[in-house]
């Protein structure tokens, strides 16, 4: 049970960076933690207590293994983490040449 | 077999564009205008000949439990129709409008990845699959959002970008749950072990969806970063955003999840009421002051999201029916809605209503198609958007939920008013425009033309005759809830 406490605790973490950071770097750390956090939460629900990896070698027995399927979705998931990550980065450079800041408060000519 | 083609088609034209195409944009322009027309029959054809068929397809031929399967059901072919409809006008009005500000080739690509990706979610029966194609689809958004280059434009982008992957990851939190409790990633069987585990599950899972799918579809409290980005971007992705990519990532999953995996349960449908109430009134009082007109026009795409979460929630077939057929006219509306902003924001290089005027002279087409949409999205008959508000109204009333049919009617008046606004001071207004800066070509014309002439025809949808052969299969799906599972898993394989 601690462990899953603590994997929320990360998610809040990243939530609060997002909520309360005022620079675009930190935001998008800040996001990267948030992802961490669920694909933490995915890799937990897959683990067994005393159980193997799943891999089927020659000459190996087939015992209790842990569930692989949610290890194949993180591993989807972080590239696709990746894409969004330099997408952000990107858009952050782009700000600062326009604006030549990375404060939240100064970037803020769209209104209404 | 038809069904891996939707998602085939469109990625195949994004490589080809991306190697063949030069500098210019010629080569660009004709492979995404031929896949488009391709996938646009492809999903007519289907929707005409299937009627109430299930048609699945494994993908590499592996079988349901294991390997990812497509779905087309009657709500596939109607969500893919529409898609296709929009995104075909969209490709020609860019020609023209994209070539004003650029003369390249990668907007094209990221059109039809934009086009693969609302494909892929709209055709796949599997949740984790949804999502990466859903994470396609955004991608695409957020570099389409920020493609003109200016300030504005990457702060919206921004803004959209970082909500975007909040919500993808709630999402995928919302996934990862529902698997823990019924190790499956296929709706159908997901739907079919999810009666037997702990029901506390389903609310979790719906909490954590009705973020994640609220925030695509900007639903009222998560609608903050929609009047950015979809003013933000170049016109014909604006009425591809508001048109159909908050419907197909926001409310087709939303119905797909919630009434064939989760069985509607009422609380859900509860919410769904409030949401939309909130949305039709603060969305419209939000739009009714603003006098950019692509802004305006955001603010009310989150008010007419609204009707359409409504009768979601009514949850009666008539309701159901208002809601389908609001989210089939509410697309062909505010798209053309758009162009006409996008052409008008061409021609006189500006979008402030108040900067406009007499552009019944300058611009006739582009005035009188705007008339037509105008009427349409404020609900005058005969065109589309009185039909379908009213189907929602009178739903709602035999539901016994009058007052809910009194906000739907108070938002109706007050969409009435702004857009007399819009017309009053943006198309008749007083400044006296003699020249335009740029001529709005026949390409553009046509494009708004068939859209105008589309919020009559669609309006046809309701006679009886045609309605049992268009919109009754649609809310049969969504009505008989469960059966999906049957309708899956049962074994019509490939076609």
């Amino acid at each position: 049970m601690i462990v899953y406490l603590l994997c929320f605790a990360l998610l809040l973490v990243g939530l609060y960076g997002v909520l309360t950071k005022r620079d675009l770097i930190k935001i998008i750390l800040s996001l990267g933690i948030l992802g961490y956090a669920v694909n933490l939460l995915l890799i937990l629900f897959a683990y067994r207590n005393d159980s193997i990896y799943p891999i089927l070698a020659k000459g190996k027995e087939v015992k209790q293994m842990v569930d692989p399927l949610p290890q194949a979705l993180v591993l989807t998931s972080i590239v696709i983490e990746l894409g969004t990550t330099a997408m952000l980065v990107a858009l952050a450079i782009k700000l600062f040449e326009k604006y030549e800041t990375f404060d939240i408060t100064q970037i803020r000519r769209l209104k209404g | 077999m038809i069904l891996p083609y939707y998602i085939i088609i469109p990625l195949l034209a994004t490589f080809l564009i991306t190697m063949i195409a030069g500098k210019k944009d010629n080569w660009a322009v004709i492979l995404s205008v031929i896949s488009v027309s391709a996938v646009l029959v492809l999903s007519l054809y289907s929707f005409i000949t299937m009627k109430e068929q299930t048609v699945t397809y494994e993908m590499s031929a592996w079988s349901i439990p294991y390997g990812i399967v497509l779905v087309q059901d009657a709500l596939t072919s109607f969500i893919l129709v529409m898609v296709s409809i929009i995104s075909f006008t969209s490709l020609i009005f860019s020609i023209q409008y994209i070539r004003h500000l650029s003369m390249d080739w990668k907007y094209y690509a990221l059109f039809m990845l934009l086009v693969t990706g609302m494909n892929g979610v709209i055709a796949t029966g599997d949740l984790f699959n949804l999502f990466v194609f859903m994470e396609i689809a955004l991608f695409s958004a957020f570099a389409l959002v920020a493609y003109g280059s200016k300030a504005e434009e990457f702060e919206a982008a921004f803004k959209y970008a970082v909500m975007g992957s909040i919500s993808s990851i709630l999402i995928l939190a919302g996934i990862a749950v529902l698997y823990s409790a019924t190790s499956n990633l296929n709706m159908a069987k997901i739907a079919e072990v999810l009666p037997t585990v702990d029901q506390k599950i389903v609310f979790w899972v719906g909490g954590l969806f009705i973020a994640g799918f609220g925030l695509k579809a900007a639903a009222m409290p998560f609608h903050a970063w929609l009047p950015d980005a979809h003013s933000s971007a170049p016109a014909p992705i604006s009425s591809m955003l508001s048109g159909v990519l908050i419907k197909a990532l926001g409310i087709y999953v939303m119905i797909r999840i919630f009434y064939n995996v989760f069985n509607a349960p009422e609380i859900f449908t509860k919410i769904f009421l409030v949401l939309g109430t909130i949305s039709i009134i603060i969305g419209v009082f939000l739009a009714i002051g603003q006098w950019d007109m692509k802004r305006l026009l955001a603010y009310h795409s989150i008010s007419q999201i609204g009707y359409i979460l409504l009768g979601m929630g009514i949850a009666t077939p008539l309701g159901i029916l208002g809601a389908v057929f609001h989210l089939f006219n509410h697309a062909i509306f505010k798209s053309l809605l758009f162009y006409n902003a996008g052409s008008v924001e061409m021609a006189l290089g500006t979008r402030d209503l108040r900067k406009m005027g007499n552009l019944m002279k300058v611009l006739p087409t582009t005035s009188q198609t705007s008339l037509i949409a105008s009427l349409s999205i404020s609900g005058i008959p005969p065109f589309n958007g009185f039909f379908s508000k009213l189907i929602i109204i009178i739903a709602a009333l035999q539901a016994g939920l009058p007052w809910y049919a009194v906000f739907a009617i108070v938002g109706s008046l007050l969409t009435l008013a702004s857009f007399m606004k819009v017309q009053r001071y943006g198309f008749k207004g007083e400044n006296v425009v003699e020249a335009v800066t740029n001529k709005v070509g026949w390409r553009m014309n046509s494009a708004m033309i068939t859209l105008a002439v589309l919020c009559v025809v669609t309006s046809l949808m309701i006679v009886p005759g045609i309605k049992e052969v268009t919109l009754d299969p649609v809310v049969k799906v969504i009505t008989d809830k469960t059966e999906y599972i049957q309708l899956v898993l049962g074994g019509m394989n490939g076609n």
